[in-house]
């Protein structure tokens, strides 16, 4: 096992990508010369050469829609968008075209490309750098969303996503660059789909994905010293949704709690509480929650961005008050 | 040219006019569904270009209107008007409809209905011929109307920057839509609009099929041998209007018409063979003939026969529908 940041787990699939198959490229913004805003692919252009790593202009629905045609025809692109905000701009090529080209292609032309952005709020970006966006995507029917948790996830779960024949986003966490973990030094992989019992528990069942997920494990560690005992799941795929998983918990638990960074309307959250009600409404023992951001632009000042997003502290007060503690 | 091809060109054209009327009839009697634009009156555009380029290799792509550059291109008729009728014999299994025919084993990598998406696929395409060192090329139909989306700029500075291998064909029928393209568009000449890009370009009368042909040679010699990009514009007129909704006499005159009508591709073809002596009046009635024929007993016969897609298959093609489980799992919880 080695320590990895999240940022150089990013790159190691990059790079074991690139080795293996010679029709991968990726390509984005500052992506070659300069290494990556997030240092995600730094080296590579040295290593692999302009051909394979490419720095785009400034146009991510038509960079985006390059890396969509090249799919098309044999390529397996890697697409950086610098912040989800900016993906914004490449919804036409994403939505219109990758996710829907294989079907109405009845079958016949596939569009595996890798776009990956980092979705969520950071330190005092301020509105338009700290969308998170997850909920645009995983409505969207054509596309795999994926989130992964720390290094291990990010790396194994990326290697996948190269290898797989559909559009896949990859989002991944302005705060979660730096956080580091063991990985195993030989070549692996992790799956695309599939939620994961990552802490088992038996009184509530705690629902998040990339950041919020990590709010849920810390608030998992605050409810233990009340005796809590909180079952943690990261959904990691937020397209398809591992249902199955989510009623096993919730049936085992009786209580449930989601977590998310977005605002609530049409979220994730939103989601999952549907799934809980269709599939498992009778094991519930107390009403659903869902921990979310204040339905507000995020705010540059810091108190009030604090305010606007959740911490574990949120999540550890709503789990509270699902056990009807509070 | 022999006079064999050029009456196989005269017949194309008649045949793909036919084509698009009979889908006007067709979707009149209900039988095609959602939105139908038809190609009448450009004819000489895609079957000039499409007959210099290498079928099967070079990539080809295009917006909505797009039945006769999808059969030019090498999809079977019968597939492109199955496909129309919402057929599983259709070119896109039933799924696509007029606006989204594919047929990759042609490299028709499809129809699109949003305006100018197809700027960057095609230079996408583009980038994988030259990537894999190939001397295929990427061609692009489009209107004059696409280009005042963004991605047209933003395609014409990588596609110039790259030098990516991707002849932009600009189909010039002066109307966006509804809207005649002095009223949508600050330089009227499409051609000169790619300069700030440093992209090579030229205007051509695009009614002329053998004028679209040369034009057409050098552009693609262009493109092919490495130059970079190429931005060829064709001044046409559609017959009908943008779609089956419109009324043109809202937009445009009737003398306008009749002056396009005037200079129709198959009639200017027609009088230029004849006057040559490589066909005769009663050659063209007789083709017109077969063509009606064929179109009427074969490719029309095979759409309305064919079984429609199955509605327990409504959920194939969502995703790889044989996902490999190393990559996409799903996970196991112990």
């Amino acid at each position: 096992m080695a320590e990895l940041a999240y940022w150089e787990a990013i790159r190691r699939a990059h790079d074991e990508e690139l080795a293996n198959d010679p029709m991968v490229i990726a390509m984005g913004e500052d992506i070659g010369v300069v290494g990556g805003t997030y240092k995600a692919t730094s080296g590579l252009y040295q290593k692999y050469g302009e051909k394979r790593i490419i720095d785009t202009p400034i146009s991510e629905n038509s960079y985006t829609g390059v890396g969509i045609g090249a799919s098309m025809a044999g390529m397996r692109p890697i697409i950086e968008i610098m912040s989800i905000n900016f993906a914004l701009l490449a919804l036409d090529t994403l939505i219109n075209a990758a996710a829907k080209i294989r079907y109405m292609s009845g079958g016949r032309v596939s569009c595996p490309i890798v776009m990956r952005t980092p979705g969520g709020t950071a330190h005092q970006l301020a509105a338009q750098h700290s969308a998170r966006l997850a909920r645009v995507f995983m409505s969207t029917s054509g596309l795999r969303v994926v989130t992964p948790r720390g290094p291990m996830e990010a790396c194994g779960m990326l290697k996948s996503a190269v290898r797989c024949n559909d559009p896949v986003i990859f989002i991944e966490h302005e705060r979660m660059y730096n956080m580091r973990e063991d990985v195993p030094e030989t070549e692996f992989f992790r799956p695309l789909e599939g939620a994961e019992i990552v802490r088992k528990g038996t009184d509530i069942t705690l629902i998040g994905y990339n950041w919020s997920f990590v709010l849920c494990m810390k608030a998992a560690d605050m409810l233990a010293k009340d005796g809590i005992s909180a079952e943690v799941i990261d959904l990691r795929s937020l397209k398809p949704l591992d249902r199955e998983t989510i009623r096993r918990s919730v049936e085992k638990t009786h209580r449930v709690l989601v977590a998310e960074e977005d605002e609530a309307a049409v979220g994730t959250g939103a989601e999952i509480i549907s799934i809980v009600i269709e599939d498992c409404f009778f094991a519930l023992d107390a009403q659903p929650v869902r921990i979310h951001a204040a339905d507000v632009p995020v705010p540059y000042a810091a108190n009030l961005e604090h305010a606007a997003i959740p911490d574990e502290h949120d999540v550890y007060k709503g789990a509270l008050k699902v056990m009807g503690r509070i | 040219m022999k006079a064999a091809d050029q009456k196989r060109l005269l017949r194309e054209m008649i045949f793909f006019r036919r084509f698009e009327e009979r889908c006007f009839e067709a979707y009149m009697e209900h039988k095609i569904g959602g939105f139908l634009h038809l190609y009448s009156g450009q004819e000489a555009v895609a079957t000039g270009v499409l007959e210099m380029t290498r079928r099967g290799k070079d990539y080809v792509i295009t917006g909505y209107r797009d039945h006769v550059h999808a059969i030019k291109a090498g999809a079977p008729a019968r597939e492109v008007m199955a496909e129309l009728y919402g057929k599983e014999t259709g070119s896109s299994r039933g799924r696509g409809g007029s606006m989204h025919i594919f047929d990759p084993t042609a490299h028709f990598m499809g129809g699109y209905a949003l305006v100018g998406q197809p700027f960057p696929l095609a230079a996408g395409l583009a980038l994988a011929c030259k990537y894999k060192g190939t001397d295929e090329i990427a061609v692009c139909f489009l209107g004059d109307g696409a280009n005042n989306q963004g991605t047209f700029h933003e395609t014409m500075n990588m596609a110039s920057l790259w030098h990516l291998p991707v002849l932009f064909v600009c189909e010039n029928n002066q109307y966006a839509i509804g809207t005649r393209i002095d009223r949508s568009t600050a330089v009227t000449d499409q051609y000169k609009r790619v300069c700030g890009y440093n992209i090579s370009s030229s205007q051509h009368d695009g009614q002329d099929i053998d004028t679209v042909m040369d034009a057409a040679a050098k552009a693609i010699e262009h493109v092919r041998s490495g130059k970079g990009p190429y931005f060829i514009e064709f001044l046409t007129y559609r017959q009908r209007g943008h779609s089956m909704s419109d009324k043109t006499a809202a937009y445009r005159s009737k003398e306008e018409e009749a002056e396009w009508a005037r200079r129709d591709p198959i009639t200017l073809y027609r009088d230029k063979l004849v006057k040559a002596k490589v066909v005769t009046d009663a050659d063209v009635k007789a083709m017109e003939r077969d063509v009606s024929n064929e179109i009427e007993n074969d490719i029309v016969k095979f759409a309305e026969e064919s079984p429609v897609p199955k509605v327990e298959d409504l959920n194939k093609y969502v995703l790889d529908d044989n996902p490999d489980p190393r990559w996409i799992g799903p996970l196991q919880n112990s």
